[in-house]
């Protein structure tokens, strides 16, 4: 186990900014451009879209890559299969690599869904013997059947992406590189991939999972890292890089020029502050609010979010039946929420608004502000605790 | 160099399944399908025909069957010669989706591109031979030059694509540059003449490497001599060369090309 599948040696990539010039027009100015500013001229529009990578993933582990849009994600994964060659620095691959990256990509719309099958199948590495094999399996995974042969520039966008993720899925790979593709189809298709690719997982293949799902990642992957443009910011156990991440996407403050500025979310409980909670137990929250100039009729807004920044919970000074405040210029303004934290285990966040409700006007927001973390037992999953207690169990034998 | 031919024999089965994909695409939804293939070369052939009989009629020579049979001769791989090479040049660039995302030897596209051409040049000739029966050119053993001859018009055509597909990708004017040669090549290659027409001259056109194959091939087949072994070895020479030296430019570019597309 303790082989290595994957390695990247002090990777660096490089990449141009603008237009590149792909005519002769557009080249002899360049030059003659170049050559008058002595060779300097192209040098500003590049830029690291890596910068100096260092990883190593085991066999059979999976790996998660997490971080902002543009942190270079996508260019370890291109990297990893081929298409581009590393600036500077190595990297290894161990076995055949298979990516997820863009499913259906290799497909011909004129084609129909059973020719597409095999064009896909033998542009993903598979033999031809290979691809009869799993035919039906493959037509079964993406429910299509009845479509086979319909040409897939007529299918919806979709039954598109579920023949490609059918056909990528059933790739044998020794490792498998998985970019965002999960989220494809419909519920019941969605499903039926998470399956698949925990299957894939407990076969004992090195999977490399790219995603903005935080959870999806804490779910499959034992190690990740975390990219922010460029630079490896953090790797190591996921629980660890998604908290580092989270800390760093929450540490993001804006300037705010409005009349008045939610200046800070505060967490504390009975015991003392903390952001690490058991599920149930009771905090305050406390927000401030900075006047820089008078405005009228100021409410508090309060916002619970999970990982996908989803709302799972909010609630407002004024809907909870206190009046509006008029804030003075330089006034300070502080109120206490208290709140029983009934939710799964997880990660969440709070976020605050300063708002008018009579003319809906939004003043200020801050969110997500804080981030906090809550444990349950093992008998609570999802995104709330309902407190669950069994209190009848039958069992009938015998009886048709 | 080696290496990439390992490579490039273990994505054989892609190479027949994109090569194939050419070919069902090409004629999908298209009511003459397949005939396109026999329509193509006779336009080609009519009009050289037409050429050919003015010619004829002006200096007062005799326009017999052999004349007839002499331009559907090197018509028919001629029009092979420029839609695979015009295909060919634009096969990384029209697949781009592919390029940039998925991980295989790439010159697989120039010559699926070459290779699904081949099915047309096999249903003309099909067309052809049955010409070339009604015509009574005859039969002789010079007749085993053709696959030669052939074998060497697809290597310099491979060689050509492979080459021109990369250099189109970085710069698209090459595209176009091919297309304006393309065009007009039919008047400096040997189709609707015979170089000798030209006396003295005639090396000067024999430069063109596809002359000697076409030359050669009308000698074979209609004339029932052996090629001029000499320009026959010039070509298959330019041939290699430029396989060559194609695709190894290509493999030493084939890094960049994800980028720069």
């Amino acid at each position: 186990m303790s082989e290595i599948a994957l390695k990247l040696d002090h990777v660096s990539k490089k990449f141009r900014r603008g237009e590149i010039h792909d005519s002769l027009r557009d080249l002899i100015p360049a030059l003659t451009g170049k050559f008058l500013k002595g060779g300097t001229g192209l040098k500003k529009e590049e830029f690291w879209a890596l910068d100096d990578v260092c990883m190593e993933v085991k066999k059979g582990e999976a790996f998660g890559i997490i971080g902002p849009n543009g942190a270079g994600k996508s260019t370890i994964l291109k990297l990893l299969s081929g298409i581009l060659v590393p600036t500077k620095g190595s990297l290894i691959v161990n076995g055949t690599l298979s990516a997820l990256i863009e499913v259906g990509a290799g497909f011909h719309p004129d084609l129909t869904g059973r020719e597409n099958i095999y064009l896909n199948g033998s542009i993903l590495g598979m033999k031809k013997r290979e691809i009869e094999a799993k035919f039906d399996e493959i037509v079964e995974f993406s429910g299509l059947a009845e479509f086979l042969d319909t040409p897939v520039k007529r299918y919806s966008s979709g039954m598109y992406a579920r023949l490609g993720f059918s056909v990528a899925a059933h790739v044998d790979p020794d490792v498998l590189v998985v970019d965002e593709v999960l989220s494809v189809g419909d519920l019941v298709f969605q499903r039926k991939c998470l399956q698949r690719m925990s299957e894939v997982l407990s076969s004992g293949v090195t999977v490399l999972f790219v995603s903005h799902s935080l959870r999806a990642v804490a779910e499959l992957c034992s190690r990740s890292m975390l990219l922010v443009g460029g630079k490896v910011a953090a790797l190591g156990p996921s629980d660890q890089v998604i908290s580092e991440y989270l800390a760093q996407a929450s540490g993001d403050r804006r300037t705010s020029v409005g009349p008045v500025e939610v200046r800070s979310v505060r967490l504390s409980t009975p015991s003392g502050d903390g952001v690490h909670f058991k599920t149930g137990e009771t905090v305050d929250v406390e927000v401030e609010l900075h006047a820089r100039e008078s405005c009228a009729k100021v409410a508090v807004v309060l916002d619970l979010l999970d990982e996908s920044q989803y709302n799972l919970f909010n609630t407002s000074t004024e809907r909870m039946g206190n009046p509006p405040v008029d804030l003075e210029p330089g006034e300070v303004y502080r109120c206490t929420f208290r709140l029983d934290l009934h939710l799964a285990q997880g990660t969440y966040y709070f976020g605050a608004h300063a708002y008018r409700y009579d003319v809906e006007h939004n003043y200020d927001s801050l969110v997500p502000a804080l981030t906090f973390y809550v444990s349950s037992g093992i008998e609570v999953r999802g995104a709330v605790n309902c407190h669950p207690r069994l209190v009848d169990q039958k069992r009938e034998i015998g009886s048709r | 160099m080696l290496e990439h031919l390992r490579e490039l024999f273990r994505y054989r089965e892609l190479l027949r399944s994109l090569t194939w994909r050419e070919i069902r695409v090409k004629y999908k939804q298209s009511i003459m399908g397949v005939l396109w293939a026999v329509f193509m070369p006779m336009i080609v052939v009519s009009a050289g025909i037409l050429v050919k009989y003015a010619a004829a009629k002006l200096s007062g020579t005799p326009f017999d069957a052999a004349a007839i049979a002499s331009i559907s001769i090197r018509a028919v791989p001629w029009a092979f010669f420029v839609s695979s090479l015009r295909f060919a040049t634009g096969s990384l660039i029209s697949n781009t989706n592919l390029v940039t995302r998925i991980y295989f030897p790439k010159e697989i596209f120039p010559l699926a591109a070459v290779l699904s051409q081949l099915l047309d040049f096999a249903v003309a000739s099909g067309v052809l031979l049955v010409l070339l029966t009604v015509v009574r050119v005859g039969v002789s053993v010079h007749l085993l030059w053709v696959p030669v001859l052939m074998l060497l018009m697809v290597i310099l055509v491979a060689g050509l694509g492979i080459f021109l597909s990369a250099s189109a990708l970085f710069f698209r004017d090459v595209k176009y540059l091919v297309e304006v040669v393309l065009t007009f090549a039919i008047f400096f290659t040997p189709v609707f003449y015979d170089v000798s027409l030209f006396g003295k001259w005639s090396r000067v056109l024999l430069l063109n490497p596809v002359a000697p194959l076409l030359e050669g091939i009308d000698a074979v087949i209609v004339k029932h001599q052996e090629p001029q072994l000499a320009w026959v070895l010039y070509s298959t020479v330019f041939a290699l060369v430029v396989l060559t030296a194609g695709y190894s430019f290509f493999k030493r570019s084939e890094p960049a090309f994800a980028e720069n597309i």
